[in-house]
């Protein structure tokens, strides 16, 4: 199999799903071109519940839990790591822009060279002593997180051949309800790989799919030191956008 | 007010292994302490294979029913109780949590469910045996029997199928 194949089979989703006239928010588990999911996704709609109890609140994580050092990916070892050093910046709201206070956010990335620190990363791309490439922090009390890490490498895959993934940096999210539990990742601007990876385009709708990419940031970007990027979250699991008889009564 | 669209998600991928998973995430109390209950099961694909990459979130109540908020859940003082852990599935596809039993009515653990190859988190609740039918979510009978957990000697036995005949019953939450 073929990056030409794929790319067929992922241009003929992104076809019908255009002329279905329907609007997806979500990513697809059901999405063939990412051969790993053919076996793994559920054949059935999820049963739709109201949340109740437990669902209704988020465990929480607390300085006990995560040191500040945490959050800067690059003083973890004793030299500085390979690569562009930048920071990572953005706010956790729900989706009526409410933030998602002194929450968790953890991430973990590829080095530089796009090789992980992983025994089944068999890529030959060399390993980077000064860079581990997981890190984690609490949101403050208006919701931002901030990471300072290197930017990741595209890596290969054995999805099909020649298979590569975009750079990215995987990001798990809580949010101030169980419900609102996130795992995603998070893209740069422009990357070439876009149009031929199945996990990006699983994501069938391109504005949800753009929701994926960080926004190069110049104010963020500090003098001979990194470059900046600003990526949001937004989480909205349960709940309700409240409707116009809420606020009147 | 403005809505603002959600951000979606994506796999947690192959390589989680190093940064996810941690030192006693799986276990909420020492499994050593006598009220200590053991729930555990496999994760299965659409072909009843193990699916050794998974990753699972779990998340309850304490057995009088109330919802714990405190912190300490990544580092464990084995005193305090958090109600919240993590476990990835062995080259089995098998998981393992040490736990209390939660209370609540009717009681469920909250279980969240990641794994390479799975797009997006699924959602799910594993139910205590002997929940009764009424009590349970409004799904088809013959699918009940997924949401429940078995008892065994040390506690509690849950399996999870991502897809096929007896799949598991996966929750939404999403208000439209
Ligand atoms: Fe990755």
């Amino acid at each position: 199999m073929d990056q030409a194949a794929i790319s067929g089979e992922i241009e003929a989703i992104a076809e019908a799903y255009q002329s279905s006239g329907a609007v997806e928010t979500d990513v697809r588990l059901d999405y063939p071109p990412y051969r790993s999911s053919i076996l793994r996704h559920p054949t059935k709609a999820p049963h739709q519940v109201d949340p109740e109890g437990i669902e209704l609140w988020a465990p929480v994580f607390g300085h006990q839990d995560v040191d500040p050092f945490e959050a800067d990916l690059t003083i973890q070892h004793r030299g500085e790591p390979l690569g562009e050093r930048m920071r990572v910046t953005g706010r956790v709201t729900d989706g009526d822009g409410r933030p998602v206070r002194h929450q968790l956010v953890e991430i973990w990335q590829a080095n530089a060279g796009g090789r992980y620190i992983h025994q089944r990363d068999q890529h030959p791309a060399a390993l980077d002593p000064n860079f581990t490439g997981m890190g984690r922090c609490l949101t403050d009390s208006d919701g931002f997180y901030r990471f300072t890490t290197i930017k990741p490498g595209p890596y290969p895959w054995r999805n099909h051949h020649n298979a590569w993934r975009p750079a990215h940096i995987h990001f798990s999210l809580f949010g101030s309800e169980f419900t609102q539990r996130l795992v995603t990742q998070m893209y740069f601007p422009g990357d070439p790989l876009f149009a031929l990876d199945p996990i990006y385009q699983a994501i069938t709708d391109r504005a949800a799919r753009d929701r994926l990419v960080a926004t190069y940031d110049h104010d963020l970007t500090q003098h001979e030191w990194s470059l900046g990027f600003r990526w949001d979250v937004v989480l909205t699991g349960s709940h309700r956008t409240p409707l116009e008889e809420d606020h009147a009564a | 007010m403005t809505t603002l669209a959600p951000t979606p998600g994506q796999t947690v991928g192959p390589f989680f292994g190093f940064a996810l998973p941690y030192d006693a995430g799986s276990e909420l109390v020492p499994p050593t302490r006598p009220d200590a209950v053991r729930l555990h099961g496999r994760v299965l694909d659409g072909h009843g294979d193990p699916v050794p990459d998974a990753l699972l979130e779990l998340w309850q109540p304490g057995p009088d029913g109330r919802v714990v908020q405190r912190q300490g859940s990544f580092a464990r003082d084995s005193y305090t109780f958090t109600g919240w852990g993590r476990a990835a599935t062995d080259r089995t596809g098998r998981y393992r949590f040490s736990t209390l039993r939660p209370g609540g009515t009717p009681p469920y653990f909250a279980i969240t469910v990641l794994a390479r190859g799975l797009l997006d988190r699924l959602f799910t609740r594993a139910y205590l045996p002997g929940t009764l039918d009424d009590r349970l979510p409004d799904v088809p009978a013959e699918r009940r029997h997924t949401i429940v957990a078995e008892a065994d000697d040390r506690g509690f036995v849950f399996d999870i199928r991502l897809q096929g005949e007896d799949e598991t019953v996966f929750f939404s939450y999403t208000q439209d």
